[in-house]
């Protein structure tokens, strides 16, 4: 077991490297000079060349990449050219907001998911498997900006029940769980949890499924087990893989959330990126992917490591 | 069964057996649900490609006084847009530039995709662990960060999101062709191919891409749904088409502000998306069960 984390993390070393070059590199595909959001519109040649020094753009871009990966990883992501504040200090605050939306949708998600896909494996081809798929399938093929809008327009402008924008009082500073801030919390949370209850669903009746259809099965209902005790050996046979699913879906949501932090204008690293893309605020634009993309590397090698240590199944060696 | 209708059986003249994709087709036309979806897919297809032949109202000509009219106006029976644009007409062409920046990513990322996953897994070796090491990268992303990133970095423009979205979904069937070719490469008929001296280019070609093909075309089909939700997502950021355009994503952008005026008119281009979505999806999977002749 020891073995497998260590060559587990090892193996992140090159893919952490390599996701840092592709947030560097960002900056050098925009088309034009990475300057020209700092730049005066009326410039000097001569200002233009010195901002290109004071930045280190004359530079060759490997020396340019090692420079900026060595201040990286002692957590200097530049400053951002809107605000003037430090990249690194403004995407946390951002990502902390995403966290409290994505942990709520999985909430829901998650819980709607496991049922429904129980629910369906268990009773497969009967009427609850066809309701159940047929609501996975909506899930996963609803364009989720759009169901946002709608449940908008229900709840907040006809039915006038929940806010439609905002994370409520105090703006994106604070944030309590009290009913003032859950009420703007509801909307968001219900659309981003769409996606995942459909692939959780589709996942856990698939694992149900196939598990029923084993052996073991027949053997446990054979010796005279009664049903609940066959279904936690179904629960027991399924969670791995179902755990696996469930992490790397928090990862979609956590990286993922722009659209929907759009719609609802909810302050976390989505709306930030948003708002960077626009301003052409580049180190911005750069730090948020950066930190986005390394959070879903390091759940994907948080799920693996779990899901190796609960799964005897897996081969360590 | 009597003993007399199994001779007459084995008697019976067998015919030309019936192939495979021959089953796979028949079971898709017997799956109902399949079938609705591929009709609806093509009215949608076929109303896009044909809209200027219709007798539709001109989708770019707006008007200040019929501003934001409600769905069942005469004349407007979808209703009008923030800027007194007939809804049925924007609707029926933005068909047109939605499937295409929704389709079009897909069959370019198949294409790239399948090339280099039949080569990555038929040559193996040191050629399969550059090609698929490198598209490990990109799975270190979350999909929509990733075509974000990219659009948000080159800038918007359909082109622009195009690209993006090919690059996205290009190291997922990279993966999936290279293992169902990891899983062909080594069966009797590649090797009786080899010994019979044909190059690698004639073996990937003829050999493999045939037995290869169905399984990526099947999971390429999935990724449809996904890719029309990302490409009108990013036309809904503004990193897409530019106005005055008529395509959904961006129809529901401007539309947006809309909500409080005249809600269910704002929220039709994302019905449109939500429809060419789940068709493609059911669909898909009609065909994944269909070519799972085991069951």
């Amino acid at each position: 077991m020891f073995t497998y984390i260590v060559r587990r993390i090892v193996y992140v070393i090159p893919i952490v490297i390599s996701v840092a070059l592709v947030c560097f590199m960002l900056v050098h595909i925009t088309p034009g000079d990475p300057l020209v959001a700092i730049l005066p519109a009326d410039a000097s040649q001569e200002l233009a060349a010195q901002l290109r020094t004071a930045y280190g753009f004359d530079r060759p871009l490997p020396v340019q990449f090692g420079l900026w990966l060595w201040k990286a990883v002692h957590g200097d992501l530049g400053h951002s050219i809107a605000t003037g504040r430090p990249v690194l200090t403004e995407v946390m605050r951002a990502v902390g907001n995403t966290v409290t939306l994505a942990i709520a949708a999985a909430i829901i998600g998650f819980s709607f998911g496991l049922l429904f896909g129980l629910l369906a494996g268990y009773f497969r081809d009967t009427w609850i498997d066809k309701v159940a798929t047929s609501i996975a399938i909506a899930g996963v093929s609803v364009p989720h900006y759009w169901l946002g809008m709608v449940l908008v327009i229900i709840f907040s402008v006809q039915l006038s029940w929940l806010p439609a924008v905002g994370a409520g009082p105090g703006g994106s500073g604070q944030w309590g769980w009290d009913w003032e801030h859950m009420k703007y919390l509801v909307l968001p949370a219900i659309t981003t949890s769409v996606i995942p209850m459909g692939i959780v669903t589709r996942t856990v009746r698939a694992l149900t499924g196939d598990i029923l259809s084993q052996d073991f099965v027949e053997a446990l209902r054979a010796k005279g087990l009664r049903e609940t005790h066959v279904f936690r050996h179904v629960i027991k046979n399924a969670a791995p893989t179902a755990m696996a699913v469930m992490g790397l879906q928090l990862g979609y949501m956590l990286g993922g959330s722009i659209l929907i932090e759009t719609v609802f204008s909810w302050p976390g690293s989505g709306l930030l990126l948003n708002s960077a893309i626009f301003q052409r605020d580049l180190p911005l634009l750069q730090g948020t992917i950066l930190v986005l993309a390394l959070f879903f590397v390091f759940l994907n090698l948080v799920v693996d490591i779990a899901q190796a240590s609960i799964d005897p199944r897996i081969k360590r060696g | 069964m009597s003993a007399i209708t199994e001779l007459a059986l084995q008697a019976a003249p067998a015919g030309p057996a019936r192939g495979y994709w021959a089953t796979v087709g028949r079971r898709v036309v017997r799956d109902k649900v399949s079938i609705a979806c591929a009709v609806i897919l093509l009215a949608i297809f076929l109303s896009a490609l044909l809209a200027p032949w219709l007798g539709l109202a001109d989708p770019y000509h707006g008007s200040m006084i019929r501003r934001l009219k409600p769905i069942g106006t005469t004349n407007y029976p979808l209703g009008t847009d923030e800027l007194g644009r007939d809804m049925l007409a924007r609707l029926i062409y933005g068909g047109r530039l939605s499937l295409l920046i929704g389709i079009l990513p897909v069959i370019l990322a198949f294409m790239i995709g399948t090339s280099l996953g039949l080569i990555a897994g038929y040559v193996g070796g040191k050629v399969n662990t550059a090609i698929m090491r490198t598209i490990d990268v990109f799975y270190a992303f979350p999909s929509v960060l990733l075509a974000i990133a990219i659009s948000g970095a080159l800038g918007a423009g359909i082109t622009n999101s195009i690209v993006s979205l090919t690059v996205v979904f290009m190291p997922q069937i990279t993966r999936v062709a290279e293992s169902v070719t990891t899983g062909v490469r080594n069966m009797d008929f590649v090797e009786a191919a080899r010994a019979s001296g044909a190059d690698a280019f004639t073996i990937m070609r003829v050999h493999m891409l045939g037995n290869v093909l169905g399984p990526i075309f099947v999971y390429a089909t999935g990724l449809i749904s996904v890719s029309m939700i990302l490409a009108a997502g990013l036309s809904f950021l503004g990193l897409g088409t530019k106005p005055p355009e008529p395509e959904w994503g961006l129809m529901l952008n401007t539309l947006r502000t809309a909500i409080y005026v005249n809600p269910w008119v704002a929220a039709l281009p994302g019905a449109m998306i939500f429809a060419v979505s789940i068709c493609f999806n059911l669909l898909s999977d009609g065909m994944r069960s269909a070519m799972d002749i085991r069951n």
